[in-house]
């Protein structure tokens, strides 16, 4: 096994992504990859100065250099979903996402959800449906059913149980999720807000 | 240095303070310690303030992990403080702010905080009334308290509007009457979680979400296997990297770094050299490794004679049972915020035990406890796998060394290989029966995994049950429900094969040997939902049925498990449980079916391999938890017994699911499951 492998499978990392451990000090000096820093991101509508290294994760400099702690680290890997934030619409996996990959690009997070004062649907049916305990896959289960509802604003259960497999709940409160995706399309529908 | 009661109560406010003075059952638990440390006077085990603006303000020693206990204590003071849940404010696991508490765990909240918390609100609800009464120059049968309000002939005052500046200190007294749950207005109904609002709009900071001015970010050099001693460190290279802190103290490496991506280069620029230490246990040889290193036996319940009871016998029966190593793997992992202002130290972290950690910091550092503060933020949960504080310490360490605030937030990697593991276990039963289903004869040993749950409420005239420690090749420590999973699958396993031996119905066969009333009532309730002898299970699939008692709460669980090639799929369960009265439905379910969810995970798939002092699974990619397709149809019934102090519900719910599962995968395949997981 090589350091890198030892590396990785011992520790894991949470900030570097895969393309950078290739390239950290003393493990390879093959791959050093110049590439420019990244010195803003679209996050929420707003622009956002960074002066980050591209190959970052994306999870790390939300929350480190900008503050927006409500994607959360669970495992590095893209695994367990609670880093998911959405670009251009799409939920990712922040945690493997380079910076590279989010750079002029419109990212949302859940800090970005809430719009003057008025709660995403499905923010509103989480809590509606008491669809939650400790509450820390929540952020990551809500930016995944928004991206689902976004494509398919009339998900029947097996589809929103498709839409969310990548997403962990340690909990156990996936019924009372899928419910709340359920009630969050028909209240879009209702209202006829996209998300 | 511990403050006098004078001294602490000097600290607050005008206002009504009601101190919770500690009862000698509940010694053990909250408040009176034997060791210095506390911020509070010893014999207080939590206390309230009702503030001049109205505000109360709870504080106690136990924390908020996802078991919705910040809604269920708010709810016990707004019953008897007659007010609005959203008027109360709970402070909760802060070491200098809460009185001592010994920990979050065994589902102790409900049955010993929760009335003492009551006894308080009673109390200043009395307090207030009696101040009405002579402020207002009325009787005091002429005072209401009503919606946060004090009422009275035509005069109305806010909670907090009567004290004038003044300060009424209470402590309530064991004639303190309380709402009957019969009569409950705020508790015993479904108020939402009282913190939701942050967590959906991701507002809410987790441990690891906590950040202070100048903070850097740390990691720890971790040996390459259990065991490893570090031989030899070669530094340079990290020290190079501009901002890097490297730290070595004993077998104790570590970096900190302004930026996570600066300690983790950091980190892999170190150059370590291990001492390893070779031919340690491996998950092939576990369980015979644990029989070979098990010691004498404690009885846990004994009555009448083995012998005796076998004598009495037509049919003897005897199994072995065993139950793998698993994971606790909270999704968030082990974090902690270190910042040390001169000699006093300040650590945020996620933990069940905060006091518990206060202790490890003083002991690790050789300070007094009461220069140690711990805090501990709303988590992302833990069950039972985050009593230690072993990163709060790697974070100190780091912070004492960098002269600056340190956050470490363990890997995932990390959580499962250097936390510590659900202890695996065998168990051995032998039992006698007659052949009309009367139970004879229950002998019955655990090795390793623990006695919790191990008790029987059937009726067995002679039974022994004994719990053998072992020498465990993981570090293993608690979980939710403990060993009350294994014990009552290897339990309810065998009864079932003793019904099927008998060709005697499952239920029929155990209320045959209960007597317990509540037993029989929680079987009774599942077997009625489930519909349990209406009808055959369609070809390939197969009921079974299960039943427990543990912590002061009694269960019952019924499962349909469909079985494709060698693959069981849970296809419903249906679970009754009574833990007394129920303080709010809507949270008690969601612990249901989440313990049965969670549960899932160990009966069928979860379990930690490892190899020579080595974890080989130790990823989310390795190790497969429930995700959402592995989640049946789920039906719950609540029995609310009004009339019986409520008991702790955030455990006990997860025993049924595997013993009911495994049942249904012996009627719809004729092999009986006999180790956990099943699925592998």
């Amino acid at each position: 096994m090589s350091q890198r492998d030892r590396m990785r499978r011992l520790i894991g990392f949470t900030c570097l992504t895969a393309a950078r451990i290739e390239a950290l000090p003393g493990i390879s000096r093959d791959h050093n990859i110049i590439m420019p820093r990244v010195t803003e991101l679209h996050v929420n509508g707003v622009a956002r100065r960074v002066n980050a290294s591209p190959d970052r994760s994306l999870l790390c400099v939300l929350r480190d250099d900008l503050d927006l702690t409500g994607a959360k680290y669970g495992c590095g890997e893209g695994q367990c979903g609670a880093c998911t934030v959405l670009l251009e619409g799409d939920a990712v996996r922040s945690c493997i996402t380079p910076l590279s990959r989010a750079a002029g690009k419109h990212i949302t997070t859940i800090e970005g959800l809430e719009q003057d004062g008025r709660l995403h649907p499905l923010q509103e049916a989480m809590l509606e449906t008491g669809a939650m305990q400790c509450g820390y896959c929540t952020p990551g289960m809500i930016m995944s059913g928004v991206s689902l509802l976004a494509k398919s604003a009339n998900p029947n259960d097996a589809e929103i149980v498709h839409g969310m497999q990548g997403n962990i709940c340690r909990c156990g409160t996936y019924p009372r999720i899928v419910a709340a995706v359920r009630m969050a399309a028909l209240r879009q529908k209702t209202a006829g807000r996209t998300a | 240095m511990t403050l006098t009661r004078r001294d602490f109560l000097s600290t607050l406010g005008g206002g009504v303070v009601v101190l919770c003075v500690v009862e000698a059952a509940d010694a053990q638990e909250s408040g009176r310690r034997t060791r210095g440390g506390d911020a509070h006077p010893p014999e207080i085990s939590a206390w309230l303030h009702i503030g001049e603006d109205g505000i109360v303000t709870v504080f106690t020693g136990k924390v908020e992990v996802g078991q919705n206990i910040r809604t269920s204590l708010s709810q016990a003071v707004a019953e008897e403080l007659r007010t609005p849940v959203a008027g109360i404010r709970m402070v909760m696991g802060d070491t200098d702010l809460t009185p001592y508490d010994m920990g979050t765990f065994g589902s102790r909240t409900t049955p010993t905080m929760a009335p003492q918390l009551r006894k308080a609100a009673a109390a200043a609800r009395e307090a207030l009334i009696d101040l009405a009464a002579s402020k207002w120059g009325v009787d005091r049968k002429a005072v209401q308290v009503a919606d946060g309000r004090i009422v009275a002939a035509g005069r109305s005052a806010g909670l907090g509007g009567l004290t004038g500046g003044t300060q009424l200190v209470h402590k309530i007294g064991a004639d303190v009457t309380l709402a009957p749950a019969a009569e409950w207005k705020i508790a015993g109904h479904s108020v939402a979680k009282v913190n939701g609002r942050d967590m959906v709009t991701g507002k809410h900071r987790f441990p690891s979400d906590v950040k202070r001015d100048g903070m850097l970010h740390g990691k720890v050099l971790r040996p390459v296997a259990f065991g490893a001693k570090l031989a030899n460190l070669d530094d340079a290279a990290a020290k190079q990297i501009p901002g890097v802190t490297v730290v070595r103290e004993g077998e104790f490496a570590g970096v900190a770094a302004p930026d996570a991506a600066t300690s983790e280069r950091a980190l892999a620029a170190l150059k370590a050299e291990w001492k390893t230490e070779e031919g340690q246990p491996s998950d092939s040889q576990l369980f015979a490794y644990l029989k070979a290193n098990a010691e004498a036996a404690e009885d846990r319940q004994a009555q009448g004679s083995i012998e005796q009871g076998m004598a009495d016998a037509d049919r003897k029966l005897s199994g072995t049972y065993t139950v793998a190593y698993i994971a606790h793997t909270p999704l968030e992992p082990r974090a902690a915020v270190a910042e040390w202002n001169a000699d006093k130290l300040t650590v945020w972290t996620g933990t069940q035990r905060p006091f518990g950690v206060r202790e490890e910091l003083a002991a690790a550092f050789g300070i007094p406890q009461e220069r140690v503060h711990v805090l501990m933020p709303d988590m992302g949960s833990g069950y039972g796998g985050k009593h230690s504080g072993e990163c709060a310490i790697e974070a100190a360490r780091l912070a004492k060394a960098a002269g600056k605030p340190v956050k470490l937030v363990w890997t995932r990697q990390e959580e499962f290989t250097w936390g510590y593991v659900r202890p695996a276990g065998v168990i051995e039963i032998a039992s006698g029966v007659k052949n009309d289903g009367r139970m004879t004869a229950w002998e019955f040993h655990n090795y390793n995994s623990g006695p919790s749950g191990s008790q029987i409420t059937y009726d067995i005239p002679h039974h022994r049950i004994q719990f053998h420690p072992s020498k465990s090749p993981l570090r293993q420590g608690s979980y939710r429900g403990l060993a009350a999973t294994a014990n009552h699958f290897a339990r309810e396993n065998h009864m079932d094969e003793i019904a099927q031996a008998l060709h005697l119905d499952p239920v029929e066969f155990r209320l045959k040997n209960l007597k317990d009333e509540r037993q029989r009532a929680v079987l009774a309730a599942a077997a009625e939902k489930f519909g349990w002898g209406k009808q055959k299970p369609a070809a390939g699939h197969g009921f079974g049925v299960a039943i427990g008692f543990e912590k002061g709460s009694y269960l019952a669980a019924c499962a349909e498990v469909a079985v494709e090639g060698s693959k069981p799929k849970i296809v419903r369960v249906v679970e009754s449980f009574e833990c007394g009265a129920v303080v709010n439905p809507d949270h008690l379910r969601n612990q249901v079916e989440g313990a049965i969810i969670m549960a899932i995970g160990g009966a069928l798939f979860e379990q930690i391999r490892f190899e020579n002092g080595r974890m080989l699974n130790p990823r989310l990619s390795q190790y497969r938890v429930p995700r959402f397709a592995d989640v049946p149809v789920i039906e719950t019934v609540l029995v609310d017994r009004k009339d019986l102090p409520s008991a702790g519900a955030g455990e006990t719910p997860i025993v049924g699911l595997a013993p009911a599962v495994a049942n249904a995968i012996f009627q719809a395949t004729g092999k009986r499951p006999r180790s956990l997981p099943m699925a592998v």
